[in-house]
């Protein structure tokens, strides 16, 4: 007794102002301090959260970190809270299992993938989110979002961001050089590839290295020509993997796969290249015509010296069938502690205030639809916040992720093993699907 | 038991050299009465062993033990004993026996930990072919790497010896290890990529290929894939679709090249009639689209080089080469109707080295790598072995006429027996369990072709696969690979102390 551990004279200090919550967390404070359980406006000047520290885990880096954190940055200026970022690195899942299994999860985690939302909640590592942050939802988002990031009735993670994977980004030079022009139906696009061939330049620069990449496409051809519902009953697993509208869609893929012109490097090459890449092939090695992936092209196509909107552009994905495909990927933001501060920042990424905050940064695509277009700083991301805003309920989730991770987002394995080996040798349709099947039907059983 | 015999021993040690020098009538006398024996009770005993210091009777042992043991002990007390002890023995509790305890218990679970499944998650070890290919691959590592690297040490090493910079060499050679795995895994990906502008490998396999033959002609050019092409491809070679008559030009467009390539090219000339055959090889694209298909445009540019044939029956009948301008002639060739060929040879493709992170070479691309990093380790641990054999068993042999080779193999091998095999078997260890470099190295589509049983165990536990139980079963059977070569190496180190 000879010392306060210092831990209790910050407390003692500040329990005027805010709960003391390291570990036991803010649910101490309504109990204890009364200036903190009321509203900040009540307090004047006073930030509601002061001492608070939340600690968020999410998979960026770089850039997208650093615009990530001047959000944060205005939650803290709001609140008064202090905020660390931890970066979970491309595999969030191998970064928070072991958390989960220590007991010591952060406050806030952005998952990368729904299905992941689905897993925690089985092993109740998630917390159910506050009436408020409900509020937000409800009043920023379609119902559709809301289901995402519910189980088993719950609500426990709301979608704080966005990517638009139905694009297909082309360089304005080999197009020029070929007499192509955007194709709006995937047969003009098989043919402008024929074109682009003979020009002689690769249509296509395939990154066959990162899985994810191909279950896109794949995601694409499929909602586009099989429709919304069967795209939901395969998402679910309601039916197979050897349906014959699976059967379409790689057929449909094949006509690209199966011609070594039209991918750069034929099959070999495509299978060993990884994301960035190819996009540095179509837009700083000039070798190759389009690269078929989401709206976060851009930060790359910026390394590779190309300009967005004038070399390089976007074609919205052409229709495979009747359906004009708007598939979109996502970060969901949940709860892993119950504290005061957890929601509090949940609630902020969910609000129009915090979604406006992080689209003047460029990268950023919000799901919310109260967030206006005119925040963006860029048309592009204003055109593409647009088509998701007006596709409303017809738009679908990036299926992979939808799906148990063994399925759907493991290297080496499941869905993207399949596809890449479909992409190795893509006459063996119905091989494929019994494979895609027996995996799915592997995953999907736990 | 120690000290007793200590106490003897020391005695009849002085008996024997006294007895040498004063005479036998001295000896019951010494041991009964010197010091040196701690215990009263043995006098009995003492002087029938005397001569024989060493067996006490085990009788004599027991009833003195009680009365005398205690001040004799020289080590620490069993109390203190154990105090040492304990931290030792509670880290390895908690770090070694409690966990391995622990992942044999949850390794009869499943994925959620809640299900019993008994032995199901080891038997779908055995069942599922992702799995069996990671055994596959182990196997294969245990049996290449390890001899490799062993053998490219001992070399290194007995070179080394004999060299002046011996030093900076084996310096070099030892540098590696100082990169961490992860680093040389990045390393080695690039070293593999297999664009020869990026990767290492391939640009010196391709400098040394072209060196012996260089390709010309155009690669990727083909002829246009639709019906009305006037040309085909057929098994790498174009050849016209109609057989061709004396007279009327042949017209051979090509496609699929890249424009820049031909940018200084002379434009394309229809050939003219007249006698003899001839025709026009060219590329049929205008930059910026538009053009007439398979006719010669004014903007579209002569392929010019490219070796024409002849062909009546399936034999060559004549050969030519076009002109600038794409236009060749086949003069005094018999009338008749003739298949236009354009051979392979025209459209090689440029050699582009060896796809090293494909699915078939992924794996000794790998322990590649991994002999980079440890083959200086094992140098240094055998050359430290080289240092301490006997020389003049070397230059024995060598006075005895024995070849270098000889000594080598019959002199320094079979005395560096034991270091070899120490390494050898730390390697064997150290492969069973090998994940960075292949994690890093392999990409995402031939992970599964490359995949060993740790990363499997990594992947399936926290890697997406989310199933903890099969990790843990995988964790264990590797453990179960690994044991008998610890216990081996632990019975080596034992004999060596002895």
């Amino acid at each position: 007794m000879r010392k306060l551990p210092p831990i209790m004279v910050a407390c003692l200090a500040l329990a005027a102002a805010a709960a003391c919550g390291s570990d036991s967390g803010g649910d101490t404070g309504s109990g204890n301090a009364p200036a903190a359980s009321g509203s900040a406006p009540a307090a004047g000047g006073a930030k509601p959260l002061e001492g608070e520290k939340i600690e968020i885990a999410a998979k960026w880096t770089g850039d997208e970190q650093a615009n990530f954190e001047k959000v944060l940055k205005a939650f803290e200026e709001k609140t008064g809270a202090t905020v660390t970022y931890a970066s979970t690195g491309e595999d969030t899942g191998a970064y928070l299992g072991p958390r989960i299994e220590g007991g010591n999860p952060p406050d806030v985690a952005i998952l990368p993938q729904p299905g992941l939302v689905q897993q925690y909640a089985d092993e109740n590592a998630l917390k159910p989110l506050s009436p408020e942050v409900q509020a937000q939802i409800d009043q920023n988002y379609t119902p559709y979002w809301k289901d995402l990031g519910s189980a088993k009735g719950q609500v426990y993670g709301v979608l704080v961001k966005a990517a638009h994977k139905s694009l297909i980004w082309y360089r304005q030079g080999a197009f020029d050089d070929a007499g192509a022009q955007p194709a709006s139906t995937w047969d003009d696009l098989i043919k402008n590839a024929q074109t682009l061939s003979d020009s002689g330049v690769a249509p296509f620069a395939l990154c066959g290295a990162s899985g994810w990449t191909l279950t896109d496409l794949f995601e694409n051809v499929y909602l586009s020509s099989a429709g919304p519902e069967n795209y939901d009953k395969l998402a679910k697993h309601e039916i197979p993997w050897t349906d014959a509208s699976v059967k379409t869609a790689l057929e449909k893929m094949a006509q690209i796969f199966g011609k070594k012109e039209f991918m750069l490097g034929g099959s070999s090459g495509a299978l060993q290249t990884d994301f960035p890449t190819c996009v540095t092939q179509v837009y700083g090695q000039k070798k190759a015509a389009m690269v078929i992936e989401a709206d976060f092209v851009a930060a790359s196509v910026g390394q590779s010296g190309a300009k967005v909107g004038e070399d390089a552009k976007i074609m919205p994905f052409p229709k495979a069938g009747d359906t004009a495909p708007v598939v979109l990927g996502g970060d969901v933001g949940v709860a892993m502690k119950d504290t005061k501060g957890a929601m509090a920042l949940l609630e902020f990424l969910a609000s129009k205030e915090g979604g406006e905050v992080w689209a003047k940064q460029p990268g950023y695509l919000s799901p919310n639809r109260n967030v206006s277009p005119d925040n963006y700083p860029d048309d592009l991301t204003k055109q593409l916040a647009q088509t998701i805003i007006s596709a409303g309920e017809s738009v679908r989730y990036d299926m992979s992720d939808l799906a148990p991770s063994a399925f759907g987002g493991t290297d080496g394995k499941g869905e993207w093993k399949d596809l890449q080996d479909f992409l190795r040798n893509p006459s063996d349709v119905k091989g494929a699907q019994e494979k895609l099947e027996a995996d799915a039907a592997k995953a999907f059983k736990k | 038991m120690t000290e007793r015999l200590d106490g003897p021993q020391a005695a009849g040690g002085d008996d024997s050299a006294a007895g040498a020098s004063s005479g036998p009538h001295d000896t019951p006398a010494e041991p009964t009465q010197g010091s040196v024996d701690p215990a009263p009770a043995e006098p009995p005993a003492g002087p029938a062993a005397a001569g024989f210091p060493t067996p006490a009777p085990p009788g004599a042992v027991a009833t003195a033990g009680t009365a005398t043991s205690p001040p004799a002990r020289l080590g620490p007390s069993p109390k203190l004993a154990v105090m040492f002890l304990l931290p030792a023995v509670l880290l390895l509790a908690a770090w070694m026996i409690y966990p391995l305890v622990y992942s044999i218990w949850r390794s009869l679970f499943d994925a959620t930990g809640g299900t019993f499944v008994g032995l199901r998650n080891y038997i779908s070890i055995f069942t599922d072919s992702g799995t069996l290919t990671t055994i596959r691959n182990n196997i294969i590592w245990v049996v290449v790497a390890p001899v490799i690297v062993t053998v490219l040490g001992l070399i290194f090493a007995v070179l080394t010896e004999r060299i002046r910079w011996s030093t900076a060499f084996k310096l070099v050679l030892f540098m590696p290890m100082a990169v961490s795995l992860l680093a040389a895994g990045v390393i080695f990906r690039l070293v593999y990529e297999q664009d020869p502008d990026k990767g290492v490998a391939n640009a010196i396999i391709t400098t040394v290929h072209d060196a012996f033959s260089s390709s010309a002609g155009y690669p990727g050019a083909r002829p246009r894939d639709n019906d009305q092409a006037p040309a085909v491809a057929k098994g790498g070679a174009v050849v016209t679709r109609q057989p061709a008559q004396a007279g009327t030009p042949v017209l051979i467009p090509l496609v699929g090249l890249n424009q820049d390539a031909v940018k200084d090219a002379a434009p394309a000339k229809a050939a003219t009639g007249g006698d003899g055959l001839s025709g026009t090889v060219w590329l049929d694209v205008v930059r910026g689209g538009g053009g007439t298909l398979n006719q010669v445009d004014p903007q579209e540019k002569g392929l010019a080089g490219v070796t024409v044939e002849a062909v009546s029956g399936g034999v060559v009948k004549a050969t030519t080469e076009t002109a600038a301008d794409g236009t060749f002639r086949f003069a005094g060739l018999p009338a008749g109707s003739y298949d236009v060929r354009l051979p392979q040879s025209n459209f090689a493709a440029p050699f582009n080295g060896i796809t090293w992170l494909g699915p078939s070479l992924i794996t000794p691309a790998i322990i590649g790598a991994y002999i980079w990093v440890w083959a200086g380790f094992a140098m240094v641990l055998i050359a430290a072995g080289l240092s301490a054999i006997p020389r003049d068993a070397l230059e024995a042999a060598r006075i005895d006429g024995a070849t270098e080779w000889q000594v080598f193999r019959r002199i320094t091998v079979p005395l560096l027996a034991p270091v070899l095999l120490v390494v050898f078997v730390t390697m064997i260890i150290n492969v069973l369990k090998v994940f960075d470099l292949v994690f890093i190295i392999a990409p995402g589509s031939v992970q599964p072709q490359a995949n060993v049983i740790a990363l499997e165990m990594w992947r399936v536990s926290f890697g997406g696969g989310g199933n903890q139980g099969m990790g843990s079963a995988l964790s264990i059977f590797l453990l179960l690979l690994v044991v008998p070569f610890m216990i081996f190496n632990i019975r080596r180190f034992r004999r060596d102390e002895r």
